[in-house]
């Protein structure tokens, strides 16, 4: 199970949003309790592909996620990233560059954009499992 | 000599090597890492090349991507 305020979901959608057409992309850290993974806190990234089809993590931005996630004594758990015009599921690219498999990887489809879809999945190979998001 | 890795000082061999690092902390999918030295971002082409001091604060960023 994955847990994440309603404040950050809220937080992600309006970035998402503002960031259309393209897609929108972040870091996600936290908690471990046991096989639960409780999100803390949601960062914000810039996607250097500027793309509606594609995203990948601004470098710098990522280390210094990196390094305020080891000074707030969080660990990382994941990223997310937008779909603009396709379901929130992992694509191929996604499933080929999602390296670790203990990573939550969170897809918010906004295709429908009044009716917006977030789903966190593992990732291993080429097997994408939904795991239970829970926003409270 | 002493270097910090991902946060966590440890001692290493002198005159150690970005590449051989990457080996020896066991990186996996080393194509999608980047490496930081001291904040400053590492060329990959560089890795055999760049040997780390003693007191170097060392970041492995894992490329982070997909796409839709």
């Amino acid at each position: 199970m994955i847990s994440m305020k309603s404040e950050d979901y809220e937080a992600i959608l309006e970035h998402a949003r503002k960031e259309l057409p393209n897609e929108a992309c972040g870091l996600i850290a936290g908690k471990l309790d046991g096989d639960n993974k409780i999100i803390e806190k949601v960062y914000f990234l810039t996607n250097i592909d500027h793309s509606n089809e594609h995203f990948s993590l601004d470098p710098k931005e990522q280390l210094a996620a990196i390094k305020d996630m080891r000074s707030n004594e969080l660990v990382p758990l994941g990223n997310w990233h937008s779909h603009p015009e396709s379901p929130s599921r992992p694509s191929d690219e996604d499933k080929r560059l999602a390296y670790d498999s203990k990573a939550s990887y969170l897809i918010l489809s906004l295709m429908d954009n009044e009716n917006p879809v977030l789903n966190s999945f593992k990732i291993e190979g080429n097997n994408a499992e939904k795991e239970n998001l829970v926003i409270w | 000599m002493f270097i910090t890795v991902a946060g966590v000082k440890k001692e290493v061999k002198d005159n150690l090597t970005v590449a051989q690092l990457v080996i020896d902390e066991k990186v996996e999918t080393p194509q999608y890492v980047t490496v930081t030295i001291n904040d400053e971002f590492v060329d990959s082409g560089s890795f055999e090349s760049t040997v780390l001091k003693d007191g170097d604060i060392v970041e492995f960023l894992y490329f982070m991507g997909g796409g839709q």
